[in-house]
């Protein structure tokens, strides 16, 4: 199969064959399920030509607030979400239209941390069953009883106490979910990690002991992380380099020390106006915005 | 979102419930009390039906002339050895009453159960493939739902004639539909959860995965339902029997006795109110145990 | 702090179910129209005691002891159609969730309305007109449009601006605000927040701000009081509390944030032993409660 270069992806930082992930012009539509006659009517365009790349062993953010389309642009990445325009290419390897056979052998190289560890662990399994089916599944582990080693041994890794084994997730705490989240997507080895806004909704020092877990865990394997957030300090202090997302368009881009200290777009400078820091700042309520409704 | 959480959960050590997974659900489940009442109610019928010819006192079809309009135990005039008294015919009622228990709940498992693995198949199927396998199943559903049920089930017995098959077609017949609309419905919901969309992205196919990861999350749902179908059943069958167009006069069924018991009123109120009082407390009994499983079945998630 | 508008003293609050203790003998003072901060991670009872000023505590929580002095009445010693005035009329809430809080089934000139006429015996018309300008108040654009809206049709933050509005229209001497921009997008918090400086300002109200997140309690607090596992770990003004910290926990629960600004300093968990140290103490003052 060919290898397909990306000719736009043109930065001054990185050489090319570093390049896990790529996706150039991206577009996704939402349709609205009408069958008015022929065709469907309305659809919710999402992302608008989004160009994006993860180079491997970095941390990229995606930041955004509500309708950015960071979500979606996520889970594009993924092809958990079809795209309706544009290319994805992993490992300079077009997927974007890859039937589900040829897909599933790479879903290993690449998976998903999920916000609300609740919802993303089926209630009616065990952690036993949530964490070995998988690496069986693709061959990660030889046996059951391999399979059953690597997850003893990760969760000792991560502090979490094997009594959780044979528990339903809703008999665990959120914190043991989260992390149980973390070991679903680690243990099968993965290249790219997404790690869709795991943090927001977290104790402060949940999500320190979370975010430096997840740091570490990256250093160890080597992944290569996209860390979407709506919060700004997170992503500065997790990732290498970020996007901005605001309406399905990336409005900004770069090394997060360059972005922050001097954003180019003056959404990014919004944004960063925006957030509150622990601190007395007696300017900061009048500064930036005017007060209006948006 | 509403629900920050803490390290110091983190780090605790969840206290050990007594018991392994298993073992520990059975238990919460049988000591419901909707559960151990109803379903108690429920194996006890059961019982009965199996053992009848053991323990009914008469046979039921035998006419005693000499010993007939004999009210109940407790009653001016009744005789021992009829425990329920007889009808016109001289039949004892709570032999007949026994035997029919066979019937009703024959009916209520078989047609239930049929109902229930036709109308779950295609409802899950709609709800997870959506698109054209919903629309063409969404509208069978629609045009067999417009159908009014006493007609079809007529039509039916007209066709294959009486008895218990007819009795239990007409039934999975006409409430298949009940089921997969429902299921459909859950389906959808739990298509949307994100545990759903982690099984894609470990790389399941979606087959595996509507039958591994949804259909389990929509078990409660589905013997709540099925529980409550077998009070249906037996009600429906009360009915068609009641009309005559279930199973032949000879065997006994409470609908049957019912329609008998109309006639005499008067004279044998008791040979009405019998199988009236079993049919009352047989579908209680089930929609306890349905209303009792739901309950006891879902809050795992909601915990 | 001379008249307070609200004074919690040694509030002890347990749980029905198990006994155990969620609120352990907080005190704090709110003065008029200053903000108070009530800070803490989850379990540490904010919410508790935000219910408590409302009259909303669940059925299995009970108040074993302590007073809670508003206007100058205390609250637990009030009848029940005394505190149904002062619940909802002098007391507002401005909930979390502005999506949930608003009926979806009524529009938003019944909802605005629903006090004015309720509490304030307004005609129809009178009530509508002061909605209105309430609206204008928040700032909402196109008020007239948003009052015969329904609240899926309208933004998260237009929605929150309108309970805002809700909570300030019967003109309430004290706040309670529960996590009030937790739900909203970073620009729409700063917005709002500025929207509630303003307005506290010129309504004079007291507000109560409940929230886990530092950073607005920098912007927005006067004064701050810390929880942990239902008891006051520390209080003080805002520049105290951020700047000096006395108590350890307070000094980790500050390095535990995430900085934009110091992208090296801050992710620090919270150590095991401050934690260790909170909840020996805390055994120990349960003790000495249960002997006294």
């Amino acid at each position: 199969m060919p290898c397909e270069r990306i000719s736009s992806r043109l930065t001054e930082e990185k050489v090319m064959p570093e390049t896990l992930i790529a996706a150039n012009g991206i577009e996704v539509v939402y349709r609205a399920r009408r069958r008015a006659g022929r065709g469907e009517i309305g659809g919710v365009k999402v992302l608008h030509g989004v160009d994006i790349y993860i180079d491997r062993h970095e941390t990229i953010g995606i930041v955004g607030e509500s309708g950015s389309g960071k979500s979606t642009l996520g889970r594009a990445l993924l092809r958990l979400t079809e795209v309706t325009a544009g290319s994805i290419t992993f490992e300079g390897r077009n997927i974007t239209h890859l039937p589900d056979s040829q897909i599933v052998p790479l879903r290993r190289r690449m998976q998903m941390i999920f916000q609300d560890p609740m919802s993303s662990l089926n209630p009616r399994r065990s952690i036993r069953q949530i964490l070995t089916e998988p690496l069986l599944f693709h061959r990660v582990a030889t046996d059951k009883a391999d399979a059953n080693r690597r997850v003893r041994r990760f969760f000792e890794r991560v502090a979490l106490p094997l009594s959780c084994l044979d528990r339903a997730p809703h008999e665990l705490s959120g914190g043991q979910r989260q992390r149980v989240g973390i070991a679903r997507a680690a243990l099968l080895e993965p290249d790219f990690v997404l790690a869709d806004e795991i943090v927001s909704g977290l104790d402060v020092s949940t999500q320190a002991q979370t975010l430096n877990l997840l740091k570490a865990l990256s250093r160890e394997m080597g992944l290569a992380m996209a860390f979407i957030s709506h919060d700004l300090s997170v992503i500065r202090s997790v990732c290498d380099r970020v996007y901005v997302m605001r309406h399905g368009v990336i409005a900004e881009h770069g090394r997060c020390d360059h972005v922050f200290a001097q954003p180019k777009d003056p959404y990014t400078q919004l944004l960063i106006d925006a957030i509150p820091l622990p601190r007395i700042d007696p300017g900061w309520l009048t500064r930036g915005t005017d007060g209006g409704n948006q | 979102m509403d629900e920050t959480v803490s390290l110091f959960e983190a780090t605790e050590v969840i206290q050990a419930q007594s018991g392994r997974g298993w073992r520990r659900r059975l238990r919460t489940l049988v000591t419901e009390p909707k559960i151990a009442i109803g379903g108690g109610f429920v194996f006890l019928l059961a019982i009965v039906a199996i053992l009848a010819p053991y323990i009914a006192p008469h046979n039921p079809l035998d006419q005693d002339l000499m010993a007939t309009a004999l009210p109940p135990a407790g009653f001016a005039g009744a005789e021992s050895g009829y425990l329920l008294g007889t009808d016109n015919l001289g039949r004892d009622v709570l032999s007949r009453l026994i035997y029919g228990t066979r019937i009703a709940l024959i009916v209520a498992l078989v047609a239930a159960g049929l109902a229930a693995v036709v109308g779950t198949t295609l409802g899950l199927l709609a709800g997870w493939y959506r698109g054209a396998v919903d629309a063409a199943i969404s509208r069978l559903v629609d045009i067999w739902m417009s159908f009014p049920p006493v007609l079809l089930s007529i039509l039916l017995v007209a066709v294959i004639g009486s008895g218990v098959t007819s009795v239990i077609a007409a039934i999975a017949i006409i409430d298949w539909t009940r089921f997969c609309r429902v299921i459909r419905a859950e389906t959808m919901a739990q298509a949307q959860q994100d545990y759903v969309l982690a099984a894609r992205a470990v790389g399941y196919r979606r087959l595996r995965i509507l039958f591994r990861e949804i259909f389990p999350n929509i078990m409660p749902v589905l013997l709540a339902l099925v529980s409550l179908e077998m009070g249906i059943a037996v009600i429906v069958e009360g009915i068609l029997s009641f009309v005559g167009l279930s199973v032949s006069s000879d065997t006994p069924t409470w609908g049957g006795m019912i329609a008998e018991g109309r006639q005499y009123l008067h004279q044998t109120w008791w040979v009405l109110a019998a199988p009236l009082a079993a049919l009352f407390a047989t579908v209680l009994s089930f929609n306890q145990l349905g209303e009792g499983l739901r309950r006891a079945l879902d809050p795992v998630l909601r915990r | 702090m001379t008249n307070p508008i609200l004074r919690i003293s040694d509030l002890n609050a347990i749980s029905d179910l198990d006994g155990r203790p969620i609120l352990r003998g907080v005190s704090l003072d709110v003065a008029p129209g200053q903000t108070l901060g009530l800070v803490g991670e989850s379990g540490a009872g904010k919410s508790t005691i935000a219910k408590a000023l409302l009259g909303i505590l669940p059925r299995t929580v009970r108040i074993a002891s302590g007073r809670v002095v508003f206007d100058g009445r205390d609250l637990r010693e009030l009848p029940e159609r005394e505190l149904n005035r002062i619940f909802g009329d002098q007391i507002a809430l401005i909930p979390q969730d502005p999506l949930t809080s608003l009926n979806p089934g009524r529009r938003i000139e019944r909802q605005l309305t629903d006090g004015l006429r309720l509490r304030r015996k307004l005609p129809w018309r009178q009530a509508r007109i002061r909605a209105l300008q309430l609206l204008e108040e928040v700032r909402v654009r196109e008020p007239e449009r948003v009052m015969r809206s329904f609240p899926h049709e309208l933004s998260g933050g237009t929605r929150q601006r309108v309970l805002i509005a809700a909570a300030f229209a019967l003109e309430p001497k004290l706040i309670i605000a529960d996590e009030p921009t937790t739900a909203l997008d970073v620009t729409v918090q700063k917005q709002v927040l500025r929207l509630m400086r303003d307005l506290q300002t010129h309504h004079r109200t007291a507000i109560v701000f409940v929230t886990h997140d530092l950073g607005v309690v920098a912007q927005i607090c006067d004064r701050v009081t810390l929880l942990f596992e239902g008891r006051v770990v520390e209080s003080g003004t805002t520049a105290e509390m951020l700047e000096t910290p006395k108590h350890p926990y307070t000094k980790a629960l500050i390095a535990a944030g995430p900085r934009y600004d110091r992208p090296d300093a801050g992710l620090q968990p919270v150590g095991d032993e401050i934690i260790n140290a909170l909840r020996a103490d805390i055994v120990a003052s349960d003790g000495r409660e249960s002997h006294a």
